[in-house]
């Protein structure tokens, strides 16, 4: 009779786990099946409208005609703006969380809340926070600047938590090595940890690009949308991400060239990301092997 | 394997004298009231079972002990003339002279070159040819020239176990310590890997004073000079006896070494 029960149970067992694998399985595919169609309708509507004079010229008629040459460099100064900033930054703050404080020391544990705190905020919050702040506070004017400073400050949370966490993940044992060796804190963290944490940091870099280049609210208040080629960091410039907003909500007729926008804006992310993981790659490599 | 005629050696002046040392994490006692000369040139073994505190006393000699949180340390530790826990003492400068042995290896994610050299800039400025010169040194010195001269550039985390614990004991060598602190240096190697190391050890005792932490009773005796029993009394651990290797097997003056060294206990 007891094996009876148990033969049963087991069996029952073996179908809640053939159940949960079929569940899982149908998540993970869903999810592939959303992406893909995203990814295909985007193709659908926008392809058509690719070609390289698309990326060169300067967009005319609202956006329905022309090009997005200057809106790419805005996007990248922004960009670029935002990451020469946030890099530094982040780096030094993470160290500090992870290398330079006890994990229970008081000004960590407010530093991490308020990064959780900031990490949550929604983005149209910091678009408010940098137009009162970098546009009129400190002067700088709707501008290339003032966005790229905004998303800076979006970005940080994440590039501080995955360059913590790949710090903590280095194995204790290096800087027991590095302290019998009579070598100093600051010499380690930069000759030792900090090469060591560079694949989290790149995760965090590639995130941070990601919820950059694909910022909207945050960049109305702040860099504008002024479509023309900017002529200096104080310019305004349109992000790619306002681009389609604008021709998709504001411009009739302009779908296509949203759809066109929305494809070059994917392989931007695609091309950014992968580049990062490249560099950092070749760079261990070297690192590691030869400083 | 390794002859020791070590024991035959002139008794040498004292180079670390511990006093009533006592080492704590939190309110846990680790070691309480150890005091202990260790002689300049010797090797001296210190064994005991887990948890006797060998590890803290390592780290209390040469202040690696500061990177744990929660550590303290009383009782003083006079190094030459070097008042080793007091506040002024330079805590680089200390462990360069005191260097240190991981029962891990734990090289650094580097090249081999990189691995000898990164210390050795931090210590002073050298030319190329200096670093050269004192890379292929010490790693002739741990008999790692013949098997990698050629590829000083590789990751140093692709050699072997043995070879990986002789790259860190040529990479505190670089630095010409005059004291080495080894916590059971072989405990984590292949036998053969394992022989090479201890015959290290002897060789490296003609330059070096060395204090050894050791669960292998036999290494001790074939290796060590002094010997330092440790035991965990009242949850801490405490010095039970020392002195020469060679007297302590032949006449423990305490019951518990007699039945340790035998195997009885432990």
């Amino acid at each position: 009779m007891a094996d009876i029960v148990f033969v049963s149970r087991r069996h029952s067992g073996q179908r809640i786990d053939r159940a949960v694998q079929v569940l899982v399985s149908l998540a993970a595919l869903g999810i592939c099946a959303f992406f893909f169609w995203i990814v295909s309708d985007l193709f659908a509507h926008g392809f058509g409208e690719l070609s390289w004079s698309f990326v060169t010229e300067l967009p005319r008629d609202a956006g329905r005609g022309g090009g997005i040459a200057s809106i790419l460099v805005s996007t990248v100064a922004i960009l670029g703006v935002c990451l020469s900033v946030s890099l530094p930054l982040g780096t030094s703050a993470a160290v500090l969380l992870a290398e330079l404080g006890a994990r229970e020391d008081r000004f960590a544990l407010l530093v991490r809340r308020c990064l959780d705190v900031l990490a949550g905020v929604p983005s149209i919050v910091f678009g408010l926070f940098g137009n009162a702040f970098f546009c009129v506070a400190l002067g700088l004017g709707f501008s290339i600047l003032s966005g790229g400073l905004t998303l800076a400050c979006m970005v940080l949370p994440i590039l501080i938590r995955s360059t913590e966490e790949g710090l903590r993940a280095v194995p204790n044992e290096y800087r027991m090595a590095a302290a019998a060796l009579g070598m100093t804190r600051s010499r380690t963290i930069f000759r030792v940890l900090l090469p060591a944490a560079v694949p989290a940091l790149v995760v965090g870099l590639v995130l941070g690009i990601g919820r950059a280049v694909a910022e909207t609210a945050a960049l109305i208040f702040t860099s504008g949308y002024v479509a023309r080629m900017p002529t200096s960091f104080l310019d305004s410039g349109r992000a790619l991400s306002l681009h389609i907003y604008d021709l998709s909500m504001n411009v009739p007729g302009g779908e296509a060239k949203a759809y066109a926008s929305a494809l070059v804006l994917l392989a931007l992310l695609l091309v950014l990301g992968s580049a990062a993981l490249g560099i950092s790659d070749r760079w261990l490599q070297r690192r590691m092997i030869r400083i | 394997m390794t002859s020791s005629p070590s024991h035959l050696r002139l008794p040498a002046v004292p180079l670390i004298q511990i006093e009533s040392l006592s080492v704590r994490y939190g309110s846990k006692t680790a070691l309480r009231e150890v005091s202990l000369t260790i002689p300049h040139g010797s090797i001296t073994a210190v064994i005991g079972p887990s948890g006797c505190g060998k590890s803290s006393l390592l780290g209390a000699l040469n202040r690696l002990s500061d990177l744990v949180p929660g550590c303290t340390v009383s009782g003083t530790v006079r190094f030459g003339e070097l008042d080793v826990h007091a506040a002024d003492t330079n805590v680089q400068d200390l462990r360069r002279r005191v260097g240190m042995i991981f029962q891990k290896p734990n090289p650094f994610p580097l090249s081999i070159r990189k691995n000898i050299e990164l210390p050795l800039r931090e210590r002073a400025r050298f030319s190329r040819a200096q670093l050269d010169e004192r890379v292929e040194r010490v790693l002739r010195d741990v008999g790692l020239w013949e098997e990698l001269g050629d590829r000083l550039d590789d990751s140093a985390l692709k050699l072997s176990g043995g070879q990986q614990q002789r790259l860190c004991i040529a990479r505190a060598l670089a630095l010409e310590p005059e004291v080495l602190l080894m916590d059971e240096p072989c405990s984590a190697l292949d036998p053969i890997s394992s022989a090479t190391v201890e015959d290290l050890i002897v060789r490296l005792s003609e330059t070096c004073t060395i204090v050894v932490v050791t669960h292998n009773l036999a290494q001790a005796r074939r290796i060590s000079d002094e010997l330092a029993f440790f035991w965990v009394r009242d949850d801490a651990g405490v010095l039970i006896e020392s002195g020469s290797t060679h007297r302590v097997f032949r006449m423990p003056h305490a019951e518990l070494t007699a039945a340790y060294l035998q195997g009885a206990r432990g």
